[in-house]
């Protein structure tokens, strides 16, 4: 066992865990201003499709991330829409939203690209070394070789505890979501507050999908995104709603996610684990990690709310 | 003021049409017909004896996984894992169908009620952790749909394998378990008794029993239910328990009267589109069948209109979703609105101002 | 100082679905004022002021302030023009600080960031010059009702408010606290300001208003000089009619005679949230066979926490009994079954507001042979006795097929009241009653609640409200820091020394 615990396991932990930072971040800023983001696998799935196609029409990725992120604002342009003007329960619209991207996607995906399954490899994103930095001891080990999002998904972590806590539009998006009567007392405007967080949370999740699509795999395949979202739901809640919080709680999925590929096919005193057990690992810690964790009560106090 | 206009003028129907609309703007834009796409569709539903037997074969499913559902939604719980519960019930009726050979009388209540227990046992969790911890269901129910996903997938390549042959797929149930077709030709089977049947128990449940009254006082108002003497995280757990039933019977029902065994992925999916038949039907007994009818005779045409045009079945998942969104706004905006039949001319309430004391310690 | 008037309102008028809040409604406040607007519950006086604050939009008519018309769309608009309101029900945020609740929406900034430094001194500076002091870094949810109202205050005060409204502001003081907000608010009249209180306590109104207007079913039918009138004209001006209701009713002082029906004996609650100590103190009281034990106090005293653990809501040590039958460890339903009733102070633990009038009427009664066989509901039965209940306790309603939601306030408590009454209960806790009616129907619900003593059983009742414990109660109990203060009879209550009990200010 002991080859499985070295610096490729965290290498491992760190791009398996990319998406769900991004997606849990946009989950945090959604539910902080109140608005449940059930959605955000939709917006991930959107993004990876779009994003690869993106990347499929000029050759070039980043063009595939912007479109990625576009769509993924649209789809929370749409969920903040259908939740604050249509007053739509949150759970519901999610829901919808999730089963219209999965529709979108494998119906354009064969309408494009004509077989089932998959798109044709396209250009990903490049790898980025740290540069000299790279060959320090430990550091360049752990950190170097992972593609553009991973460096851009620790920028946005710090940015949006920022934004969250030390400004007055985090302050705004937090009273949005904690106490909107308070918040529209004062003359704050609580609708635009929360459509633009759910606006920049749909971003974000595109932008988690676009890392599936064009950081992983260079391709697009149906329903790649897996559950993600959900689970980045989850780091969210687990993380107490603060950004570093969920960024914590993504990386422990993402290292039982790569613990898991590492096992499968391994033997531990003498068994071998098979490997529909390693897979269904992450979503069984998902659930054990919600069980543990008595946390509810410290949930933004006005979300889902669906009369504020 | 758009919300009034929509919440006021939508019926099912109208959600419906809203839905068509848009799904016909997408397939126009992706350069095929509308008109001809879902000609083909309806063609395929209803145009001959079996077409509609076929449709009504796709409804049985969705019917009762849809009742799922719903009755899970009245509790005010979103169970979102009747694909998963509805796999472990599948692989439960089925393993119990070629593992014993008994008289049909027996083996069939008898492999219906290990798919209820299966689908009971998958939303029996869900319940629980919502009841004790306040875990939202919404998440543990679509990581159960996972880990059944790939759990029945290692069952059935696995112990519960049929010897016989490469594919993933359990032995066939024996002739005792299987549910016969109703008429020679077609495959329309006894397990529309069986809808029926949960249709029925179903209104009767949520219109006349104790335990309906108590599920819909939780519902609708759980710290009212609360002070009544109801206990609300025994409801939940029953309502998920009851709701997980529901769908393992509709995976029962499947495997008993269409494919006679489980096979990896033999579910096109009920669990998703079964939010879509409640939501349609308002939740309630009759809606649910109607709406169920209505997304087998699309899901019948879909494959229809893939082979006479060149649009993807894949629409029908988008009507899908439109149709969740404008019944979802009708429904629990008529729950707030209070959609009643009763004409209030100068009943109308006061208005006034909320004048709640909130609780505080004197320091 | 402006000879206009600080705020004019002309012909304001503002409708909601099937009833018109204001109508044609004439409001005008000075400067160095404190202005009073009165009127019952649903009079419109909450939805004036929140016309001029912005969080309503008129449908016609003019706002002028300073003599100058302005248009006021958000409450941005009524903050920039110095309006600022204490609303009854508070707009804080629980989980922000004291500070962080008053700069929200104002927050000074630096590169970015918001300078929470110089926020702090601001804020500091605001509470010197109007001598009102506040813990600014505890949350809020922490503080004390009258501290939170400081912070309300505050609030409007840090954006330079020159025009204060407060709704209802005394409702959840004690009458100690309540004098002291006055003093303060009189000192900003002093000071330039002009104050606007909406109050239903005349008595307040007639001590420290200077000018007052009467506000009946949406319109103003009144605006006169405080000295120049008296409660009993301004009650006939609200209500329309020679009541008399409004002054302190002298309820029927009754022996309370009989044995006890609820003996409660060292009863304690513990923190849920996990601080050290108790909510609900050991205590012990006895409440007698046809008797009304009043429990006063300023709200977060205990008394709700007191509430839920004689239902079964809540976790309780100790003892408590119904006639002899000691219930601390049973259910809810099992309480009920002993003869428990109870009308809660929140009415969402009270009905289903989408269920009928029918179905509401069996809630927590549905598992009772004579509505329910064999676990299936006996419809025929539940619509007869929910015919029955309409009856004799007066609900004006269509039928009993009618939705609860579509009731007024009054007739649903009325609803409540009657099904809490329906099996002749031993023992009935009642919860502010009379929270939110107007008068007529909350004096329904006083005669209803003395006629029921009368017969046979208990009742509990608590309110915050001390008009209403002097009008039911024959004995009172004050409650301060989840501990008796002091049981007094009727006879020996008066609002000094019950005050002086709710504050603690007797120890």
């Amino acid at each position: 066992m002991q080859h499985v615990f070295d610096a490729e396991l965290i290498r491992s932990t760190f791009r398996l865990a990319t998406p769900l930072i991004l997606a849990a971040l946009g989950g945090v800023l959604s539910e902080r201003s109140g608005v449940v983001n059930i959605a955000l696998e939709g917006m991930m799935l959107a993004g990876a499709f779009f994003g690869m196609l993106g990347s499929y029409w000029t050759g070039n990725p980043w063009v595939g991330v912007t479109l990625g992120m576009a769509v993924g604002g649209l789809l929370g342009l749409i969920h903040a829409a259908l939740t604050q003007r249509m007053k739509l329960n949150h759970i519901v619209s999610g829901v919808a939203l999730n089963i219209f991207a999965l529709g979108l996607t494998t119906y354009l995906l064969r309408r494009i690209f004509q077989h089932a399954g998959g798109s044709p490899p396209v250009n990903g994103l490049p790898q980025w070394g740290l540069g000299p930095a790279d060959r320090l001891p430990i550091i360049g080990g752990l950190l170097g070789g992972q593609n553009p999002l991973f460096y851009i998904s620790i920028v946005l972590v710090i940015g949006t505890s920022f934004l969250l806590f030390r400004t007055p539009a985090g302050l705004r998006i937090r009273a949005a979501g904690e106490h909107p009567e308070a918040a529209a007392a004062v003359g704050i405007r609580v609708r635009a507050v929360r459509y633009l967080a759910v606006v920049g949370s749909g971003v974000l999740g595109g932008l988690a999908g676009v890392y599936l699509s064009l950081g992983q795999l260079n391709m697009f395949a149906e329903g790649m995104s897996g559950g993600r979202g959900f689970i980045a739901l989850a780091a969210v809640i687990f993380g107490k709603w603060t950004p570093f919080g969920a960024a914590g709680a993504a990386l422990f999925f993402g290292f039982f996610d790569a613990l898991q590929m590492r096992l499968q096919g391994q033997t531990i005193a003498g068994l071998t684990i098979p490997s529909e057990f390693m897979l269904m690992l992450p979503y069984a810690l998902t659930i054990i990690a919600l069980a543990g964790f008595v946390g509810r009560a410290v949930a933004p106090a006005a979300l889902g709310r669906e009369d504020s | 003021m758009i919300r009034r206009i929509i919440g006021a003028a939508l019926s099912p129907l109208a959600a419906l049409a809203a839905a068509f609309v848009m799904a016909s703007v997408v397939i126009a834009v992706s350069g095929e017909s509308p008109w001809q796409s879902f000609g083909a569709m309806f063609g395929g539903a209803f145009g001959s004896g079996p077409a509609v037997g076929e449709t009504l074969v796709k409804a049985i499913p969705l019917a009762i996984s849809g009742l799922a559902v719903a009755l899970g939604l009245r509790t005010g719980l979103f169970n979102i894992g009747v694909e998963g519960q509805l796999l472990m019930g599948a692989l439960a009726a089925a393993s119990l169908g070629f593992a014993v050979e008994l008289p049909a009388a027996i083996h069939i209540p008898l492999c219906l009620a290990a798919g209820i227990a299966g689908g009971a046992l998958w939303g029996f969790l869900p319940g629980l952790l919502k009841a004790k911890r306040g875990v939202h269901e919404v998440i543990t129910t679509i990581m159960l749909n996972y880990i059944a996903f790939y759990l029945t997938h290692y069952l059935v390549t696995n112990q519960l394998k049929d010897v016989h042959t490469m594919a993933p797929q359990t032995p066939e149930i024996h002739a005792t378990a299987r549910l016969a077709h109703i008429v020679e030709s077609g495959g329309l089977h006894w397990g529309l008794l069986i809808a029926v049947l949960c249709v029925a128990g179903f209104a009767f449940l949520m219109s006349r029993s104790v335990t309906g009254y108590e599920l819909k006082t939780v519902g609708l108002g759980p710290e009212a239910a609360r002070a009544a003497g109801i206990s609300v995280p025994g409801t939940i757990v029953l309502a998920m328990m009851l709701s997980g039933a529901l769908a393992g019977m509709a995976g029962a029902v499947e495997v008993m009267g269409v494919h006679y065994k489980f096979y990896d992925q033999f579910s096109p999916g009920y669990g998703f589109d079964s939010i879509a038949v409640a939501l349609l039907g308002g939740n309630t007994a009759i809606g649910t069948a109607l709406s169920a009818v209505l997304f087998g005779a699309l899901r019948n045409g879909a494959v229809s209109m893939q082979l006479a045009t060149d649009t993807p079945k894949e629409i029908v998942t988008l009507i899908q979703a439109i149709v969740i969104v404008f019944a979802g706004v009708r429904f629990f905006g008529a729950l707030k609105a209070g959609v009643g039949c009763w004409v209030f001319g100068d009943r109308a309430p006061q208005h006034q101002a909320p004048n709640t004391e909130h609780r505080k310690r004197d320091t | 100082m402006d000879a206009a008037p600080a705020v004019e309102m002309r012909r304001i008028t503002k409708r909601f679905p099937g009833v018109v809040a204001n109508d044609r409604v004439d409001f005008s406040a000075r400067w160095c004022e404190l202005h009073a607007l009165i009127g019952e519950n649903g009079a419109g006086k909450t939805t004036l002021m929140n016309v001029l604050y912005g969080l309503l939009h008129a449908d016609s008519g003019e706002i002028l302030v300073s003599g100058r018309q302005v248009h006021i769309s958000t409450s941005r608009d009524a903050i920039g023009l110095g309006i600022g309101m204490v609303h009854q029900q508070f707009m804080l945020v629980p989980a922000f600080t004291a500070l962080e609740n008053i700069i929200l929406g104002a927050e000074p900034v630096k590169l970015g960031r918001t300078d929470y430094r110089l926020a702090e001194r601001k804020v500091r500076d605001t509470c010197d010059r109007f001598q009102l002091h506040v813990d600014l870094h505890a949350k809020v949810a922490d503080l004390s009702v009258s501290s939170e109202q400081k912070v309300e205050i505050l609030k409007a005060l840090y954006r330079d408010a020159r025009i204060l409204i407060l709704d209802e502001p005394t409702s959840v003081l004690s009458p100690q606290e309540a004098e002291s907000l006055f003093k303060m608010l009189r000192r900003l009249t002093s000071e330039g300001m002009c104050v606007i209180l909406i109050s239903h306590k005349l008595h307040e109104v007639m001590a420290y208003s200077d000018r007052v207007t009467v506000l009946r079913q949406g319109r103003s039918v009144a605006c006169m000089e405080t000295a120049s009138t008296d409660p009993e004209e301004l009650s006939r001006l609200m209500v329309g009619a020679e009541t008399g209701v409004l002054a302190a009713e002298e309820g029927a002082v009754s022996p309370g005679s009989g044995a006890p029906v609820l003996v409660v004996r060292d009863l304690s609650v513990k923190d849920d949230g996990g601080a050290p100590g108790r909510i609900v103190s050991p205590l012990s009281f006895e409440v007698h066979a046809r008797e009304i034990l009043g429990i006063a106090g300023v709200d977060g005293n205990g008394q709700r926490e007191l509430v839920e653990a004689l239902v079964g809501l809540r976790r309780a040590a100790g003892s408590a009994s119904l006639d002899g039958r000691e219930f601390l460890g049973m259910s809810v339903r099992q309480r009920l079954g002993l003869g428990l009733a109870y009308v809660p102070e929140d009415r969402r633990l009270a009905l289903v507001p989408e269920y009928s009038i029918q179905d509401n009427a069996i809630l927590g009664l549905h598992r009772e042979r004579a509505f329910a066989r064999h676990g299936v509901l006996n419809a025929t039965a539940a619509r007869a006795n929910a015919s029955d209940l309409i009856e004799r306790f007066d609900v004006r309603a269509v039928g009993p097929g009618m939705p609860a939601r579509f009731l007024s306030g009054g007739n649903q408590q009325k609803l409540v009241l009657g099904r809490a009454l329906c099996g002749n209960p031993r023992l009935l806790i009642a919860c502010q009653p009379t929270r939110g009616l107007d008068v007529s129907a909350a004096a329904e619900i006083h005669r209803r609640l003395l006629e029921t003593r009368d017969r046979s059983g208990g009742i509990l009742l608590v309110s915050y409200d001390l008009d209403e414990i002097f009008a039911l109660s024959d004995r009172i109990l004050v409650m301060f820091r989840g501990e008796i203060a002091g049981i007094l009879s009727r006879e020996e209550a008066t609002r000094e020394n019950v005050g002086a009990l709710m504050t603690g200010a007797a120890r």
